[in-house]
């Protein structure tokens, strides 16, 4: 058994986090943040540079054609350092959309551009509240135009490219949903900014009047092929939230071991050790099943359903649990916004919501693990 | 990343495979697949004889203590191949409950410590189940700092005389020798006057009494020691040196890797796709469902942890310390389940009959159980304390009574 990423595979882990240690220090992150910039828009060009935007894309499209293990790791990485930029929207979504579904011709016209660092990308699917859910799309298509309004979309003001979900049947069943290729910067599409948990990462308003648009994919195969993607996106996502919650143990254990309390150091009162002990588990636990889902995702088994609901679970709780609990161990200063624990406990927490909620998978893992069952 | 085995490994998978179907004893398959979280039930057969005789015959074909080196019973194994020989001997491995202490504590510690002559002498026949050992280290006020230990070991010539309590000992009334941990100075510090022996657990002396437990079974046993003499030859390590032979003891109980640990998780997902509630089938029910998800990602969680160890083992390496988590996550999953499955049963929740609109009363008897399994073999909280200190780095505990001499030592809180 060789459960494990292979040597190369570390290798460029070690390289990703050295990169982003130079490039995305706490103090770059903070500039959007502080909304003095959408993006970081150099991190992103080196992102490019280093090939890391196109890692799982093949080399006819101009990416690395490495492939998806390399990805997860990569993730890992981007978030541990919260980095600041479209990552996951482009590289987790539109790509893989592009990838799954995509003509060549289509293929050809964005995943260089994509690898590349030209065009960013997003993935249109929430109208307001509510989670994945062929019955919440109501966006139109007709004669190759769209109309209707979708929000949040991640990245969705500084996006180039956008797959959107729209209606092209009567109904809200899965065969009345197709996907869409937009080209935002074409016309057609009122394009507004909107105020998030997580300011690293920004979330927009969409609306589309009698907007140009390609299909994806086969018309009335929109959901099918949104599942797919959504599943793939939710094991890489999860790879950032075991990258995130690392990290914000880390913190936490550096501050127990640094911060003195009643004389001594406060990591040595076990109502924290045990805090952080608890913190451990959470992330081993979501480390161990994103493995697994990194591994579904690779060679495309048949598994993947279940690997990517367990792994989004796993890793969303780990997140949220690791980022709350290290503004705890800080204390008062924990809460301040000079420390850096709240951009990883806003990071956390809207990563929850992202590809739909916590809810909304867990939903996911038993209607799959009853699937298996009774297969 | 591949779940294949190596060529090797599956060579070795094929060879024990092989082995198993041809002597395993299949008139039991069936009890013993049925036979969940950890309790074995066999209406004909007593499990220390059907266990004894599956033993003598995995030692005849070489598949005993198989990490053990030959010339003392053992096969030389490689870790992996140890788990790959667990794996195939499936649910067979049950059976091997009453050697389980012997092969994991006791005799990894008489081979680092023993004499030659003891090595040759008891580790074959431990292999071979003919002769069961247990493990003395707990006292009634020595458990979590078992090194509080009182019970007392007093040279007398060659020999030693041993009085005091041990309790929570696991197949005592089976046994034939005991590892016992004992005190030989109380005048120093707790960790330092402490001396390891073994001893005949026959010998004038030891009584062994059963322990009613609070599920109203009875598992463990107490055993005390009236004036009982060993001899100094079965002294392991040197006086005083007890608690440091004791780490070796322990640390190879933490290196048993693929610890079938029970969680719920299967019975309570069978449970909830057959309950039928008021509006449905229980796993219709989103409260339900959300927290049947939850616990089945821990539970995947756990196992795809155990793969990453069992990975490193098959690269040879030394395992990380990921899955030091299985049984802190499993024991309080286990009881959170079993607290849930008689929520959704109402007031009939609170019957314990074995009608099957109880379902045999499983959850009501995992609940009952459930404590233990927080407890033994170390608490939740040592548990945690051994993660924050040895894989956070985070120091330890002031120890008020580190250089108090053991016999200095308060005896009662109040």
């Amino acid at each position: 058994m060789n459960f494990d990423f292979s040597d190369d595979q570390k290798q460029l882990r070690d390289q990703a986090r050295k990169f982003l240690a130079e490039k995305c220090s706490p103090k770059a992150v903070r500039v959007v943040l502080d909304g003095k910039a959408p993006y970081d828009k150099e991190l992103w060009k080196g992102l490019a540079e280093m090939g890391f935007l196109g890692v799982a894309i093949p080399e006819e499209f101009g990416g690395a054609g490495a492939g998806h293990l390399e990805l997860c790791v990569i993730a890992e990485e981007m978030g541990r350092a919260n980095a600041p930029v479209p990552f996951s929207s482009t590289v987790y979504l539109a790509a893989e959309a592009l990838l799954i579904a995509g003509s060549d011709a289509q293929k050809k016209k964005w995943l260089p551009a994509i690898a590349a660092g030209e065009a960013i990308g997003t993935l249109a699917l929430f109208e307001g509240k509510g989670n994945p859910s062929p019955k919440n799309v109501k966006l139109t298509a007709a004669n190759g135009v769209l109309n209707g309004v979708k929000k949040p979309v991640a990245d969705g003001a500084i996006a180039d490219l956008a797959v959107v979900a729209a209606r092209t049947g009567s109904g809200g069943r899965e065969n009345d949903i197709s996907l869409f290729l937009v080209d935002l910067k074409a016309g057609g599409v009122e394009v507004k900014s909107l105020t998030n948990l997580d300011p690293t990462r920004g979330q927009a308003e969409l609306t589309f009047k009698d907007c140009k648009a390609e299909l994806l994919g086969a018309a009335g195969e929109g959901w099918s092929i949104l599942t797919q993607v959504l599943d793939r996106a939710a094991v890489l996502c999860a790879f950032e939230q075991v990258g995130g919650s690392d990290r914000a143990l880390e913190m936490g254990r550096d501050y127990a071991l640094d911060r003195i309390a009643f004389g001594r150091q406060i990591g040595s009162f076990q109502a924290v050790k045990h805090m952080l002990a608890d913190m451990y588990v959470s992330a081993t636990l979501a480390r161990s099943n994103s493995y697994y889902g990194a591994w579904a995702l690779s060679t495309n088994a048949a598994e993947l359903p279940e690997a990517a609901a367990a792994a989004r679970i796993s890793a969303t709780q780990a997140f949220q649990h690791c980022a709350k609990n290290n503004i705890q161990v800080h204390g008062g200063m924990g809460f301040t916004w000079e420390f850096d624990c709240h951009m990883y406990y806003r990071r956390a927490n809207a990563m929850a919501l992202g590809l739909g909620s916590l809810s909304y998978w867990e939903d996911q893992l038993i209607d799959r693990m009853r699937k298996k069952n009774a297969a | 990343m591949n779940f294949d085995d190596t060529p090797q490994e599956a060579a070795f998978r094929e060879t024990a495979r092989k082995w198993v179907e041809a002597n395993a004893p299949k008139e039991l398959h069936a009890e013993l697949s049925k036979s969940s979280l950890g309790r074995i039930r066999l209406a004909k057969h007593d499990i220390v004889d059907v266990g004894k005789a599956w033993q003598m015959k995995k030692f005849e074909g070489n598949w005993s203590c198989l990490h053990w080196p030959k010339e003392y019973g053992g096969r030389g194994a490689t870790p992996i191949e140890r788990v790959i020989w667990q794996q195939e001997e499936g649910v067979y491995g049950k059976l091997t409950q009453p050697f389980q202490i012997g092969e994991g504590m006791c005799g990894p510690t008489v081979m680092a410590f023993g004499s030659e002559d003891a090595k040759r002498r008891y580790l074959p026949k431990l292999a071979s189940g003919e002769e069961i050992w247990c493990q003395l280290f707990s006292e009634p006020s020595a458990g979590s700092d078992v090194a509080g230990l009182r019970t007392r070991a007093e040279k007398k010539g060659d020999n030693w005389v041993v009085n005091g309590q041990k309790i929570w000992t696991s197949g005592a009334h089976y046994s034939d020798y005991g590892l016992l941990i004992a005190r030989t100075d109380p005048n120093v510090p707790k960790h330092k006057g402490l001396t390891m022996f073994f001893l005949d657990m026959k010998s004038p002396g030891v009584e062994v009494r059963p322990i009613k437990q609070a599920n109203g079974m009875q598992e463990f046993n107490e055993v005390y020691f009236t004036d009982v003499v060993i001899p100094d030859s079965q002294r392991l390590g040197a006086v005083g040196e007890g608690w440091s032979v004791s780490l070796t003891t322990l640390m190879n109980e933490r290196m048993s890797i693929g610890a079938r640990l029970a969680t719920g998780v299967p019975e309570m997902f069978e449970f909830c796709s057959n309950l039928m509630l008021e509006d449905g089938l229980a796993i219709d029910d989103p409260a339900v469902r959300s927290k049947l998800a939850s616990w089945a990602a821990k539970s995947s969680g756990l196992k795809y942890t155990s793969y990453r160890t069992i990975s490193a083992l098959s690269k040879g390496e030394r395992p990380g310390p990921e899955n030091s988590i299985g049984k802190l996550v499993s024991g309080m999953m286990l009881q959170d389940i079993a607290t849930y499955a008689m929520d959704l049963q109402g007031a009939a929740g609170v019957l314990t009959g074995t009608d099957d609109e109880t379902v045999q009363g499983q959850f009501q008897q995992m609940l009952l159980s459930s404590p233990s399994m927080r407890i033994a073999g170390g608490t939740d909280e040592i548990l945690r304390n051994i993660i924050a200190e040895r894989v956070l780095g985070l120091p330890g505990d002031i120890r008020v009574d580190k250089d108090v001499p053991c016999n200095k030592i308060p005896t009662k809180g109040r």
